[in-house]
């Protein structure tokens, strides 16, 4: 699929743990400011790709990336890259809400305080709180600690962090699938606004989900030796009315997996 | 282990609904040809009763489908599959409703001219054209045959061609013989109801190409 101001260029990506080959020659291009869906079954290595993308797997033992990851013109594996930098514009949100045990607004200033950040902190939390559609509900208590918000909110927290530093892309490891119906809705609708200003790229087991907020979908399975690998990448509306594999059509209509 | 059985299972249900409905349409329209050629009122009165019957199966098949989309969030070739269901109950509403409209034209004939005798062109022609269409449509639906269903779209062409021989030539009676005119507009009617028919089935074609493929085509 050609896509046009792609932000971010996977090219013959090959992750390993160990001896395993996790994922295998993946060649992805992602579109600028659009919402990107990573899915498959348990096992196929999307969530590993979406790792790679900010170095997260640097951190995991015996790990090895070949390949390029291609942002704003370097592989990000170019060992001149500093990768804490490449997290603050590259970001992520994890599955499980994991706002630090401190005040609603220092879960905000902490990450900016640590960057330097020189601007006025107030601003800061009203502009993160309120681009995460949180600052109606916390405004009044921005002194208490996060860890009594509902899940929602605290992953709602999580993406106001996230936004904090303004990064480039922010990468959704399953946000909303410890939530229940009406905040994942809520999460979802944060995305769409979100895509405006920031490139998203989300890891779902929620196929629904994938095709109510994603632009494009990207579907990875596993081959023979359990290798995750790319089956196929369109428009998400492609793929959810007329998919061009016989495997993608099987896997989303529930036919395996 | 195979998954999504029960899905599969109402899927092919609504299939059958479908196939159902059509052979209630073809009867309908068997009936109604039978009524016209042998002037039969108590058949054309049939048909209009019975039509009842065609126009619960759709409800029924818009209940099925719209409880399965509800429910199963059926998507690519399951959801394309579903909307052709629809649709395609729709286009043999309709063609139940044609059926009606033969029927009461035949009872008008009758009331117009108690002679029972009409001279009725090609009609008769198309009629046979138009069942065997619809024949072929049904199973090519079932079967999921893109070939066919471009094939049998092909003979609405024959069925236009007799329709509009059939304007021609009571025309030209009307003018020559100076025939009924109240009778002349009725077989007219009658004549449009017919080619209409080969229309309806020429969208179910089309939609059969869609539900197999994802492709709009435009078959007529």
């Amino acid at each position: 699929m050609e896509v046009n101001n792609n932000i971010l260029n996977l090219k013959d990506l090959n992750v390993y743990y160990g001896d395993f080959r996790a994922v295998k020659d993946i060649n992805l291009d992602i579109p600028k400011n659009k919402i990107t869906a990573l899915i498959g079954p348990s096992g196929c290595g999307k969530s590993t790709v979406l790792r790679s993308i900010n170095r997260m797997n640097d951190l995991v033992d015996d790990t090895r990336t070949e390949g390029e990851i291609i942002f704003q013109n370097r592989n990000i594996y170019n060992p001149e890259v500093d990768a804490v930098s490449l997290r603050k514009q590259i970001g992520m949100v994890f599955q499980k809400p994991n706002p630090f045990p401190k005040s609603i607004s220092e879960n905000i200033t902490w990450g900016a305080k640590i960057n330097g950040f020189k601007g006025d902190m107030e601003q800061l939390v009203e502009e993160s709180l309120k681009g995460a559609a949180l600052w109606d509900e916390v405004k009044d208590k921005l002194d208490e600690n996060a860890l009594r918000l509902s899940g929602g909110q605290q992953q709602r927290l999580c993406i106001a962090r996230t936004i904090a530093v303004k990064p480039e892309i922010i990468l959704m490891d399953e946000p909303a699938s410890a939530l229940d119906p009406i905040a994942t809705l809520k999460i979802e609708d944060l995305m769409k606004t979100l895509s405006k200003d920031f490139t998203i790229i989300i890891v779902t087991h929620n196929m629904q989900q994938a095709s109510r907020i994603s632009d494009y979908t990207a579907f990875l399975m596993t081959d023979e030796n359990r290798s995750g690998h790319l089956v196929e990448y369109n428009e998400t509306r492609t793929i959810f009315i007329n998919p061009k594999n016989k495997k993608t059509e099987d896997y989303i209509s529930g036919r395996f997996g | 282990m195979e998954i999504r059985v029960d899905f599969n299972e109402k899927i092919s249900n609504l299939n059958n609904e479908i196939i159902k409905m059509g052979v209630l349409v073809e009867e309908a329209l068997d009936k109604s040809m039978d009524s016209l050629i042998n002037m039969d009122l108590d058949l054309a009165n049939k048909v209009i009763v019975e039509d009842e019957n065609v126009n619960n199966m759709e409800v029924s098949i818009e209940d099925h489908c719209i409880l399965l989309i509800a429910r199963e969030q059926p998507v690519a070739g399951d959801l394309r599959n579903l909307i052709t269901a629809l649709k395609i109950s729709t286009q043999l509403e309709r063609m139940g409703d044609h059926a009606v409209h033969i029927a009461k034209g035949v009872i008008r004939l009758q009331k117009d001219n108690q002679s029972g005798i009409n001279p009725l062109y090609g009609m008769p022609e198309m009629g046979k054209l138009v069942k065997n269409m619809l024949q072929r449509v049904l199973s090519a639906y079932i079967e999921c045959n893109v070939e066919e269903a471009r094939s049998i779209a092909i003979n609405d062409n024959e069925v236009d061609r007799i329709h509009n021989e059939v304007i021609t030539e009571v025309f030209e009676n009307l003018m020559n013989t100076k025939s009924d005119q109240q009778k002349a507009t009725t077989l007219l009617f009658i004549n449009r109801f017919l080619e209409r028919f080969g229309d309806h089935i020429t969208n179910i074609c089309e939609w059969i190409v869609y539900s197999v493929t994802g492709d709009h085509v435009e078959l007529s």
